[in-house]
């Protein structure tokens, strides 16, 4: 019992004598050579984004009426799905721009996976509002310019917020990723060859790794850290101020902001655990995705879980002490009514499940972790679903009473979301490096330094006499 | 007198930091530690104590970013307000204070990151053409010092490098 206690506090996030070399070589090795499984997740997304333009292509040759939206459900799942893949973004500044103020070091082996996952799902999300349209060769009046067509831009629409607090966001979020994958995009430009060395060529923008680009490269990195966390905050919660700024029974609620983040948390931190264990599997990281990584992670999405858990209640309670009749009917409706079956659902998968996080040998299980994971995420898409649908099939007045359920073309299309982003990502996995190399010898070098293996770290084991190279001696 | 480049790459920091100190301790007359640029494969963890403190400005770009999104945020924003006029206001404000904070908010990030994302670019001396002693051993396991010396200095320097076990020592002529 005590030798076994021993190891889990001894038990480390990585393995601090492995050769940087070799992380150069099994990161590399994985951009070229995944698992099969990794092209059948490919064909798995291509055929469910191809899925998707099939609806797409009926919904815009027929008319918005074969996605069943009407009065009062002029918003259904399309806005659901847009507040769920938003929301997913937020994995990305959680685990890098967080986690790096908090200096937890354990993010370094997976934060880039979850910085890309903030850019795909702000891509993936971006295409709702236009699918919703209906009218897609109109998509660019979503975007608040000034038009001499009689368009007015009401800047007191949470709409308007969205368009700037979005494209803010997808933009910060981009430079974020870009600026952290640099000194590994040099490292690829040095060991690839063909159409991949031009590429990363141009995108290393000539890094060389002396200590000048380093000293900006710190400090850019957190200053670009400390704008992401507001951003983050505020894009959420001026999604939720969509909502929130109606006075719509079930979406007039002073919590809704806080709740929106912290939804949007959870579903994030659920989803790099799901991508986290493809990805480990996909080009064998097991020495770099370890167990005890995973088992933070599950932690930190077991505090989020209790967080939105207790958002949840607070708005419960508010709302059935609160005594608004509109309130308080939508809530009843809401756990009683036709929607019954996915709010209890909703507080199942999102609630109750996460306690499997609490117990060590399911953090450790992989394959629990996984379907454990998806069903976290299943609960956050209900919880969409339950924020927009019943408000809009029980409002104020009985004649906009309606009960809608989506058509087979809008379930197409949020099908299909999940394959744009699926196949966006896997396409990143495969081009760029998914781990990142320099931070995780950053990582295995500090660990080793704390531990005092030596003073100043020796990096290689090179023993070899001084030579000098003559080769470019006055060239 | 001709100059010439040399860089020397060691297995790891303690030796690279070894051959600093020299330097510093003025072993090879007519070299300073600001002459030399160090070259490595992750951030150095003390590279401040190791090479002096070497300012870096990013963080004022990043403040005039910010101080511009939100004066030209809020400007932008007022004017666009304000030639939509003839819109019917129903009697509130043409430019809504309220949700003129959170669009400035916004912007001031927006222009912020921008510019610090810009100012990264120029302050890092990036798009430059690498230099032709660049080692690849750099971005893998290895710590590079590299210095512009006169001819003069470049026995000497060797020397000190090989007193600190250098791995290799590559050299160009640049004038």
């Amino acid at each position: 019992m005590y030798g076994e206690t021993t190891m889990m506090v001894n038990e480390k996030d990585i393995n601090e004598q492995i050769a940087w070399a070799k992380i150069n070589t099994d990161v590399l090795r994985s951009m070229e050579n995944p698992r099969k499984s990794y092209w059948v997740a490919v064909a798995v997304c291509l055929a469910m984004v191809a899925t998707a333009v099939l609806a797409e292509y009926i919904q815009y040759t027929v008319g918005m009426g074969v996605s069943n939206l009407n009065n009062p459900h002029m918003w259904d799942l399309y806005i659901a799905t847009f507040v769920f893949w938003i929301g997913m973004s937020h994995s990305g500044t959680l685990l890098s721009a967080i986690l790096h103020l908090l200096h937890a070091d354990w993010r370094k082996p997976i934060y880039r996976f979850a910085e890309a996952m903030t850019t795909f799902s702000l891509l993936t999300a971006g295409l709702f509002p236009i699918i919703h349209l209906g009218r897609v060769w109109n998509m660019y009046w979503v975007l608040p310019y000034v038009s001499d067509r009689g368009i007015w831009p009401n800047f007191r629409s949470p709409l308007v917020w969205d368009a700037f607090a979005i494209s803010t966001y997808l933009s910060a979020s981009m430079l974020f990723l870009f600026i952290g994958m640099i000194p590994d995009l040099a490292i690829c430009r040095d060991n690839t060859t063909g159409w991949r060395k031009k590429l990363y060529t141009a995108l290393s923008l000539g890094w060389e790794g002396n200590d000048r680009q380093w000293r900006n490269f710190r400090k850019i990195y957190l200053l670009m850290a400390c704008f992401l966390i507001p951003l983050a905050v505020s894009v959420h919660s001026i999604v939720s101020a969509d909502f929130a700024m109606s006075i719509m029974p079930g979406w007039h609620i002073t919590s809704f902001p806080p709740y929106f983040v912290a939804g949007a948390l959870y579903s994030g931190c659920a989803a790099i655990i799901t991508l986290f264990i493809m990805l480990r599997y996909f080009f064998r990281f097991e020495e770099y995705m370890t167990l005890p990584i995973m088992e933070k992670l599950a932690k930190l999405t077991f505090a989020i879980a209790m967080v939105w858990t207790y958002l949840n209640l607070i708005e419960f309670a508010s709302v059935w002490y609160g005594h608004d009749m509109y309130n308080k009917e939508l809530l009843i409706a809401k756990a009683t009514g036709p929607y019954a079956w996915i709010f209890w659902s909703m507080l199942f998968f999102g609630s109750v499940v996460p306690f499997t996080l609490a117990f060590r040998k399911m953090r450790r299980h992989m394959p629990t972790m996984f379907v454990v994971s998806i069903l976290l995420n299943i609960g956050m898409f209900f919880e969409r679903w339950m924020i927009v649908a019943p408000t809009l099939s029980l409002s104020h007045e009985p004649w906009q009473w309606d009960v809608m359920w989506g058509s087979i073309i809008e379930w197409a299309l949020v099908f299909g979301s999940f394959g744009w982003f699926g196949l966006l990502f896997l396409v990143f996995v495969k081009v760029f490096p998914c781990v990142s190399m320099y931070e995780v010898k950053e990582m295995v070098f500090h660990r080793s330094m704390s531990a005092g293996e030596r003073d100043v770290l020796r990096m290689t084991d090179h023993a070899k006499p001084a030579k000098q190279t003559p080769g470019v001696e006055g060239a | 007198m001709s100059k010439r480049r040399i860089l020397a790459l060691f297995g790891d920091f303690a030796e690279a930091h070894d051959a600093i100190a020299d330097i510093r301790r003025n072993e090879v007359p007519g070299i300073t530690v600001d002459d030399i640029t160090m070259k490595s494969p992750i951030e150095h963890p003390e590279v401040e104590e190791v090479l002096g403190d070497r300012p870096v400005h990013i963080q004022k770009f990043t403040l005039f970013g910010a101080i511009f999104g939100l004066i030209f945020g809020f400007l932008f924003l007022a004017s666009a307000q304000a030639t939509f006029l003839v819109q019917p206001q129903g009697g509130k404000a043409v430019i809504p204070l309220p949700a003129n904070f959170v669009l400035v908010y916004e912007m001031l990030i927006f222009f912020a990151v921008w510019m610090t994302f810009l100012s990264f670019l120029f302050l890092s001396g990036l798009f430059k053409k690498r230099s032709r002693l660049y080692s690849e051993k750099v971005s893998l396991d290895q710590v590079g010092l590299m210095l512009e010396i006169d001819d003069r200095v470049a026995e000497p320097l060797r020397d000190l490098f090989k007193k600190h076990k250098v791995l290799e020592i590559r050299e160009e002529v640049i004038q």
